[in-house]
């Protein structure tokens, strides 16, 4: 079984924002909430590098160890999933996530945080695939036609990179061998405990 | 981008190498121990060939010192690779500026922050490996802290009441009684502790729920039972919280400690030995009971308005530090309170009166507080005969 993992190549992405964007339109994200997102490291200065970021599906979720619910679930091909019928917006997910992945919508009293959201590497959630309400919860199914997420398929750069994490490994490697650097597979060694040897 | 531009310029200038010119089996040329200059986070994999996975940068050391290039362990020849700058010297390769030095610092395995062009301030953090702590406190140090102080707790108290038994009135009940605690005092005082007792119950529920409940009820129920609890915690922060303000203003002047108090602590309180040391309105113990109550549960209901607006006051270290003091003060509290319940029902006969009806008999409280009695008796003596006023023949 595959692995499925990102990897954002960081000296290719160019800071478009166009997988923020893709993001937001398959899955109808709502209005405040961004499941990608695109940060700029030392902006303007020697070194400056553009990440975008999102849930990595982690080895031994942090999220899904701390949740008082227990609503993550893991997939046979490693994507790290939840079931928002049972989560109950307590925000725990967002202090245990290394890369600020969890998102809230504000709903109810104070800060109120509503049922959590985030990246689902276009592959929905526990209702039946492609179904409608698989879609109106947690946005488009693209895993079960056989696609990858619309992020990665979208980057015109092809800096982000997402499907079988040995295999994007390895073309990563190739182009740091080709044109000689690389910053490396960024949040890899936090998300998945392993580097990444090229 | 800065990091395109700077390799050309280099071929063209040959200008003083920067982080950005470096190619596979270049790091030979590394003098030991150098800033390895190109990878800026230490915790991603290594862009550089023939370094093994996971090595952070300051590892550059393993290099052969000679000047020889590193073994290329990957698969791709050299021969492949196109053309690139010429290998930068060592004296070259001193010149980093200051910035960048200042990057990797920035980045030595901690957090790692950038712009975004979002609104929300919050995604503009990339990477914040304190998660991996919060989560072994929330779950390994909160967990066992509570379990163990818990029913620790239960367990002193079982044992306590074996061996000690319920402590009862040495000379009976009198029948007469005197008030103790009028109705604002005591109406708050139960605001405070059924509003504690939920809060208490919900919040546990989050640390230990899914443990305990979860397997016995099914995931669909202990949704429902945790969403309401985590409403009812929300709302009673704020009648327990008006509770602690009211109960500081009204216990406060009876609660200050004062040499009676280290006598009260000598004689242990009276729990061990026979007979009991002298005590004012509130002994020593219970003293203890109000400064944890009002200082416990102000930091508590501090951290945990802190939790409520989430973001508002503080980024996510201050959330997680927030979550921490009340995860920790609210079993430690638990705890506390439990011994509070037992002292005031079952541990000591006559002591329940004083927050039920208010009025206590006459000889608990000359047995607990002899000093209060004392003063009460005082003062309902200036009321029956005022000092100076005419004296009514009989009156005493
Ligand atoms: C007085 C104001 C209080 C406020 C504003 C408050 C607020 C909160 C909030 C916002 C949370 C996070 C989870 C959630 O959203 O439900 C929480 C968790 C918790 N609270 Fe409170 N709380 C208060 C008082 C108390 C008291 C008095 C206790 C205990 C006696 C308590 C015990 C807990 C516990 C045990 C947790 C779960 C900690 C964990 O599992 O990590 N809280 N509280
Ligand atoms: S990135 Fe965050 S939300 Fe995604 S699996 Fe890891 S801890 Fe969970
Ligand atoms: S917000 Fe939801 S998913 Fe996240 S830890 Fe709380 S209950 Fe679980």
């Amino acid at each position: 079984m595959a692995r499925l993992k990102f990897l954002c190549d960081a000296d290719r992405c160019i800071e478009c924002n166009a997988c923020v964007t893709a993001c937001k339109n398959e899955n109808e994200v709502p209005w405040g909430i961004n499941r990608r997102r695109v940060v700029t490291i030392n902006d303007g200065k020697p070194g400056e590098r553009s990440i975008s970021m999102a849930c990595m599906h982690c080895t031994d979720a942090p999220c899904a160890a701390v949740c008082p619910v227990s609503c993550f679930y893991g997939t046979a091909d490693g994507l790290v999933l939840h079931d928002k019928d049972l989560c109950i917006g307590c925000g725990y997910c967002f202090y245990a996530c290394p890369f600020g992945a969890p998102q809230y919508p504000r709903v109810g009293n104070f800060g109120g945080r509503g049922k959590m959201d985030k990246c689902t590497y276009c592959a929905g959630g526990p209702q039946a695939d492609n179904s409608a309400v698989e879609y109106a919860q947690y946005g488009a199914n693209r895993l079960a036609e056989g696609k990858l997420p619309l992020c990665a398929e979208m980057c015109s750069t092809k800096a982000l990179l997402a499907g079988d994490g040995e295999i994007i490994a390895a073309i990563y490697k190739e182009r740091v061998q080709r044109r000689g650097y690389g910053s490396g597979a960024w949040g890899w060694r936090t998300a998945y405990k392993e580097g990444l040897a090229v | 981008m800065m990091r395109r531009i700077l390799p050309l310029a280099l071929l063209l200038l040959a200008a003083p190498a920067t982080a950005q010119d470096r190619s596979p089996g270049l790091s030979g040329n590394l003098p030991a121990g150098a800033p390895e200059v190109q990878a800026p986070v230490p915790e991603v994999g290594d862009g550089r060939g023939g370094q093994p996975a996971g090595q952070p940068p300051a590892t550059t050391e393993q290099a052969p010192p000679t000047g020889a290039p590193a073994p290329a362990v990957a698969p791709v020849a050299p021969a492949a690779q196109p053309a690139r700058p010429a290998p930068a010297t060592d004296a070259l390769r001193g010149e980093i500026s200051a910035e960048e030095l200042g990057l990797q610092r920035a980045l030595q395995g901690g957090r790692i922050e950038g712009r975004i062009t979002i609104p929300d301030r919050q995604a503009a953090s990339l990477i914040q490996p304190e998660g991996r702590e919060w989560r072994v406190f929330h779950n390994r140090t909160l967990a066992w802290t509570g379990g163990i102080a818990v029913l620790g707790m239960l367990g002193v108290l079982a044992l306590f009441y074996l061996v000690r038994g319920r402590i009862r009135i040495e000379s009976g009940w009198s029948g007469r009684s005197l008030l103790r605690f009028d109705l604002l005092e005591r109406a708050n005082h139960w605001m405070v502790a059924s509003s504690f007792i939920v809060l208490a119950l919900s919040g546990l529920n989050l640390t230990f729920g899914r443990y305990l409940l979860l397997p016995l009820i099914g995931p669909e129920a202990f949704t429902a039972l945790s969403h309401y609890g985590k409403l009812a915690h929300n709302f009673l922060a704020f009648p327990f919280t008006l509770g602690l303000v009211v109960m500081l203003l009204l216990w406060v002047r009876d609660n200050l400690p004062n040499r009676i108090d280290l006598a009260w602590l000598r004689a242990g309180g009276g729990f061990l030995g026979r007979g009991h040391p002298a005590a004012e309105r509130f002994n020593a113990g219970q003293k203890l009971v109000f400064w944890i109550t009002v200082l416990g549960g102000g930091l508590v209901a501090a951290s945990g308005f802190v939790l409520l607006f989430p973001f508002a006051v503080t980024d996510i270290g201050g959330m997680q530090w927030a979550q921490r003091i009340h995860g920790i003060l609210s079993v430690l509290m638990i705890a506390a309170m439990l011994g509070h319940i037992y002292i005031g029902t079952l541990g000591t006969e006559g002591a329940y009166e004083a927050m039920g009806s208010g009025r206590v008999d006459y000889n608990y409280a000359k047995e607990h507080h002899s000093l209060w009695v004392d003063e009460e008796l005082a003062k309902a003596r200036e009321t029956v005969a005022p000092p100076g006023g005419a004296r009514v023949a009989g009156a005493d």
